[in-house]
């Protein structure tokens, strides 16, 4: 080994915990860049693979019934390649020992096949025997959370019959990767499920024989000639279906479950660029105070090798191979703590979705990506403290360094001098002559404490958004959602149930809502004016009157439109006469969940040119009595499914109980290394340069704790004052992430409450606390007697 | 407070402040043993002005640490009035500097962060019964130059302040290693009129050590060390002035 390079190892050795320091950050930083960017990529693999095996559809319609005759019309619509009909139905089921509202989609399967389109994954079992009309196949996550497994049975409502049905099959599909019941708010695998049967007893059950009333179709791959517009093939097939009930149709970048993916993949991507960005600059940041200082203490070595005869570059070299062999510690077990992690997360997704299957794939690229950008911030880091040592003359380094130059700082300057200790006045200077640096410190550790907040968010978010939604606006017990719409006095019969404190009626109709060249399918819903169970709320929470005519939507749809109140909404309703209308915009309402339109129920069912009609009822119950009303729903042939919200919020909390813990526990952990890195290595560094300092005081009759005033003094007033102003940017980054999470799906309300600041807070001040005990225990070896033999 | 625990196998007279009684200092440097002091008997009385005089590497730093309790011996005993310095705590010696003893060193060690002023007030906080920082600081003669800052001063100036540190609290015992060391004659004598007058006019004892023979004519006794022990100690019929000390 060459000479310079023993130095070098030396040198590492002697810097060990700064160096570790300094690694422990840009571990995070490729940690989480790798996981990050992995999960994403796998996420994105294994959807793609899924989709493409399972021949997930590209084009999705639902309607009232059609011949099969018309398939052969949809087939020839250009650009279309496959077509798959189907009867779908929504259903009540009932699962033994279980006493809460279960609902589910049953789907029909051809004979002896997965599908043709949105073929399922057959995890166990077999497919039903054709025409079997008591077998099934049952989606995975229900079976799971039901402890099932094939050869049990669970029953159905299948067109107001209750059917024993046998589980012969576990399966997953592409088209349920996301499993939300209708009108739910969280997936709830316990109280929602997806069946397949085979198609013939499904079809004679509702009528559907020779018919469908569900279609999926895929697209050919363009030719060079033509283009496939797809926008194209949805209005043809929107144009042939009007006539049989069509209710829209939508491309798979709407499809419900394939939305939900897209959104977290976007939020994955958020997380991959900010994060990663924050870590780079802290580690970049530190390098450089710490090179800084190390040159410094050896200008004279720099000179004397000069003097020797080594060139600038290798002088220049000699550092940054310091520099890189610090990084590469952090690259490398960077990169293994990243693919933990995003193996972690993937798994997280694999269980939170239903994925049969998690491709996990690291991109050499992203590996070599995590590794250069690291060397190359690192490098940027302390290139300037490298050039300044390797470009000095060699008779300048040798000169020893001018002292310090101090001033009296601003807030003496104010009139606070004779308050301050004379030790506090050596903290305001120092702090004071070196602004920039002090700036970035509590900056770093402003970040720490940002970062921490970030983890904290989420469940706060969640838990505002349950309130709001169902605490204030949405206040039923149940909702009984009818097989089709029904006349106002279905709802005598379900206040007269025993136990069914107050009842009331509602109507959901599919519409193409326009404005301008804009358009939004979504549900207008009419609702009962004055009623107590569903209230529209503007931002500041007051309830919104419905008045007579016109029409409140969502917040985020308004926006969406860019449509103000006062102005004309096109309504162009998709079922029944398929009436198109103008109606006033006459408010918005503040949602956090999907966006609606809400009219007057009356109002509502004029515009449809029908007598008043119900397409459920939302009903305030007694507890006492829940269990039996829900018997009695069950048996109600008109009611085609029971969603009860409390429960469904209580398992909600349960799934995600585990990803909030692994989150929290992820961003904790990088946040105090960040927080550790930051506050040891300015610490040390302080130490360093003030040990003469700081040992003459001793040698002064200083006690131990009073020289360590003097220097962790220092650093916690950059903490204090860190905290708040890590607050602030913990609150801006989680604004950002709310609003870049922001969809047409859901809205991230941005809730931080004192928990969220005060866990973050303690986390920093840990932190802080760990470093600053293994300062003071390298103050109590302060060499008294060396710094009166040398000048500094 | 804390003080020193009472030596009580050592009674002194009353005179004397430090009473040092068979001192040796070993240094293990690895393998190797660096035998800086061997066998330093020695009393130090009050008021005394004493000068240390010997070759580089004689062990003149090493027992003036040793007597400002910076450093303990590794055999003997150092009496200072009738406590035992050696047998002290880590506390103890804190204490003993922080009320008892006033340092002056070569580099002048002054905080580079504050003004000459509160240099001295620094020291002048925690002591116990000190005098004010401005009186301190006229005692040497810079009684105009309060508010600057070490680097906004000359060396001399810079030692004049370092010596008006020390003696700011009024301290029985002032201890000085090279305190011209790295000035020249001219501000070197000015350094040591501001010690001679200290040691008149308060009475504190004071020990300095230096390479130049000539200084040793200021001084009531000159202690002469020689490979870690005392060679010869002369007494000084006539003190000379620094002002007249052939440098
Ligand atoms: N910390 C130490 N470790 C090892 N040896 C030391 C240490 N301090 C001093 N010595 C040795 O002890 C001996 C006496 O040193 P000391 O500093 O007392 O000499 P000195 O008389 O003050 O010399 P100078 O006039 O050069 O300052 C020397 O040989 C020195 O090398
Ligand atoms: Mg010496």
């Amino acid at each position: 080994m060459k000479a310079l390079d023993k130095k070098l190892w030396r040198e590492l050795w002697d810097m060990r915990m700064q160096a570790l320091a300094i690694a422990m950050v840009i571990v995070s930083g490729v940690g989480i860049f790798i996981m990050s960017l992995s999960t994403l990529d796998s996420l994105y693999e294994t959807r793609e693979t899924y989709y493409r095996d399972h021949h997930f559809a590209h084009v999705f319609a639902s309607l009232k019934r059609a011949p099969l005759s018309l398939v052969k019309r949809i087939e020839e619509i250009p650009g279309v390649d496959k077509v798959e009909t189907r009867v779908v139905a929504y259903v009540n089921l009932d699962v033994e020992g279980f006493d809460d509202p279960v609902s589910g989609h049953i789907l029909s399967l051809p004979d002896n096949s997965r599908g043709l389109l949105n073929q399922i994954y057959l995890r166990e079992g077999r497919l039903p025997e054709p025409g079997r009309d008591n077998e099934i196949v049952l989606s995975e996550e229900f079976v799971q959370a039901h402890k099932l497994q094939p050869s049990d049975t669970i029953s159905a409502t299948i067109n107001g019959r209750r059917k024993a049905l046998t589980i012969v099959g576990v399966a997953l599909s592409p088209e349920y990767i996301y499993q939300i019941a209708p009108g739910a708010m969280f997936p709830d695998p316990l109280r929602y499920g997806v069946l397949w049967i085979a198609r013939q007893p499904l079809a004679t059950a509702y009528d559907m024989e020779g018919a469908f009333n569900n279609v999926t179709l895929t697209l050919s791959r363009g030719t060079n000639e033509q283009t496939i517009n797809e926008q194209d093939v949805i209005d043809r097939l929107d144009d042939i279906l009007k006539d049989y009930g069509g209710i829209g149709t939508i491309a798979r970048k709407d499809q419900f479950s394939n939305r939900f993916l897209t959104e977290e993949l976007k939020q994955q991507r958020t997380i991959a660029t900010i994060f990663p960005v924050i870590f780079f600059g802290v580690a970049a940041f530190l390098l450089n105070v710490v090179i800084s200082r190390l040159i410094r203490l050896q200008r004279e070595e720099v000179a004397t090798l000069k003097a020797f005869g080594y060139s600038d570059l290798a002088v220049g070299m000699h550092f940054i191979k310091l520099v890189l062999l610090i990084v590469s510690l952090g690259v490398i077990i960077g990169i293994g703590a990243g693919i933990w992690m995003g193996k972690g997360m993937s798994n997280i997704y694999m269980v939170m979705y239903s994925l049969p299957y998690m491709i996990y794939v690291l991109k050499p690229q992203v590996i070599i990506a995590a590794a250069l950008i690291s060397m190359a911030v690192a490098v940027m880091g302390t290139l300037y403290a490298v050039y300044s040592a390797a470009r000095l003359p060699p008779a300048q380094a040798m000169q020893p360094e001018l002292p310090a130059k101090y001033h009296t700082t601003l807030a003496e300057r104010m009139g606070l001098k004779r308050w301050l200790s004379q030790p506090t006045r050596m903290i305001l200077r120092h702090v004071e002559r070196r602004p920039l640096k002090s700036l970035m410190t509590t900056l770093g550790i402003a970040m720490a404490c940002g970062i921490i907040m970030v983890s904290g968010f989420q469940e706060g978010s969640i838990n505002y958004m349950v309130e709001m939604q169902y605490g204030l606006s949405q206040r039923e017990d149940m909702i009984a959602i009818y097989t089709e719409p029904t006349s106002k006095r279905s709802l005598y019969s379900l206040q007269s149930l025993q136990g069914v404190e107050h009842a009331e009626g509602f109507r959901i109709v599919p519409a193409k809502l326009q404005f301008e060249h804009r358009f939004y399918r979504a549900a207008v819903n009419g609702i009962q004016p004055g009623g107590s169970l569903m209230r529209l709320l503007d931002t500041d929470l007051n309830i919104i009157e419905l008045p007579k005519e016109g029409v409140v939507l969502t917040d985020y749809l308004a926006e969406m439109l860019h449509i103000k109140t006062g102005d004309m909404l096109t309504i162009e309703v998709l079922e029944g006469q398929r009436v198109t209308v103008q109606v006033p915009v006459v408010g918005t309402a503040k949602q956090y969940l999907g966006m609606n339109a809400y009219m007057r129920i009356e109002a509502l069912n004029a515009l449809l040119k029908e007598g008043y009609a119900l397409t459920g009822a939302l009903l305030s119950v007694d507890d006492i009595y829940q269990r039996d009303i829900y018997a009695e729903l069950k048996e109600m042939p008109r009611v085609a499914g029971v969603v009860e919200h409390d429960s469904s919020i209580q398992s909600f909390y349960d799934t995600i109980a585990e990803t909030i813990l692994f989150f929290t526990f992820i961003s904790t952990l990088l946040g105090s290394s960040i927080a550790f890195g930051v506050i040891y290595n300015s610490m040390r560094i302080a130490l360093s340069e003030r040990n003469r300092e700081l040992a003459s005081l001793r040698v002064l009759g200083f006690e131990r704790s009073e020289v360590a005033y003097i220097l962790l003094g220092e650093q916690a007033l950059f903490t204090l004052i860190a905290i708040p102003l890590g607050f602030l940017i913990g609150y801006g980054l989680c604004a950002y992430m709310a609003f870049q999470f922001d969809s047409d799906l859901y809205r991230v309300p941005l809730v931080l409450g004192m928990n969220v600041y005060a866990f973050s807070a303690l986390v920093v001040l840990l932190s802080s606390i760990v470093s600053a005990i293994m300062i003071w225990r390298n103050l109590a070896h302060l060499d008294m007697v060396a710094v009166l033999k040398s000048k500094e | 407070m804390i003080e020193l625990q009472k030596a009580t196998d050592h009674p002194l007279d009353e005179n004397v402040v430090f009473h040092v009684h068979g001192v040796t200092k070993i240094y293990q440097m690895g393998e190797v043993q660096v035998r800086a002091l061997r066998g330093i008997d020695l009393d130090l009385y009050k008021g005394e002005f004493t000068v240390l005089l010997g070759a580089s590497g004689s062990g003149k730093s090493t027992l003036l640490n040793i007597l400002g309790g910076l450093d303990s011996p590794t055999e003997g005993h150092v009496i200072y009035g009738d406590r035992d310095l050696t047998r002290a705590s880590e506390k103890e010696l804190t204490a003993y500097r922080r009320y008892h003893v006033g340092f002056v060193f070569q580099f002048y060690n002054l905080i580079p962060s504050l003004t000459a002023l509160e240099n001295i007030a620094v020291v002048t906080e925690i002591a116990q019964s000190p005098m004010q920082p401005e009186e301190a600081l006229r005692m040497v003669d810079l009684g105009d130059r309060l508010h600057h800052f070490p680097a906004q001063l000359s060396g001399g100036e810079q030692q004049r302040v370092a010596i008006a540190r020390a003696i700011a609290k009024n301290p029985d015992v002032l201890l000085c290693d090279e305190p011209t060391g790295a000035l020249d004659s001219k501000t070197g004598i000015v350094v040591l009129q501001a010690l001679q007058r200290v040691n008149q006019e308060l009475g504190t004892t004071t020990a300095v050590i230096t390479h130049n023979a000539g200084i040793a004519q200021m001084a009531d006794r000159v202690i002469h060390l020689a490979d870690g022990r005392i060679s010869q100690v002369d007494v000084n019929e006539t003190k000379l002035a620094p002002s007249q000390l052939s440098w």
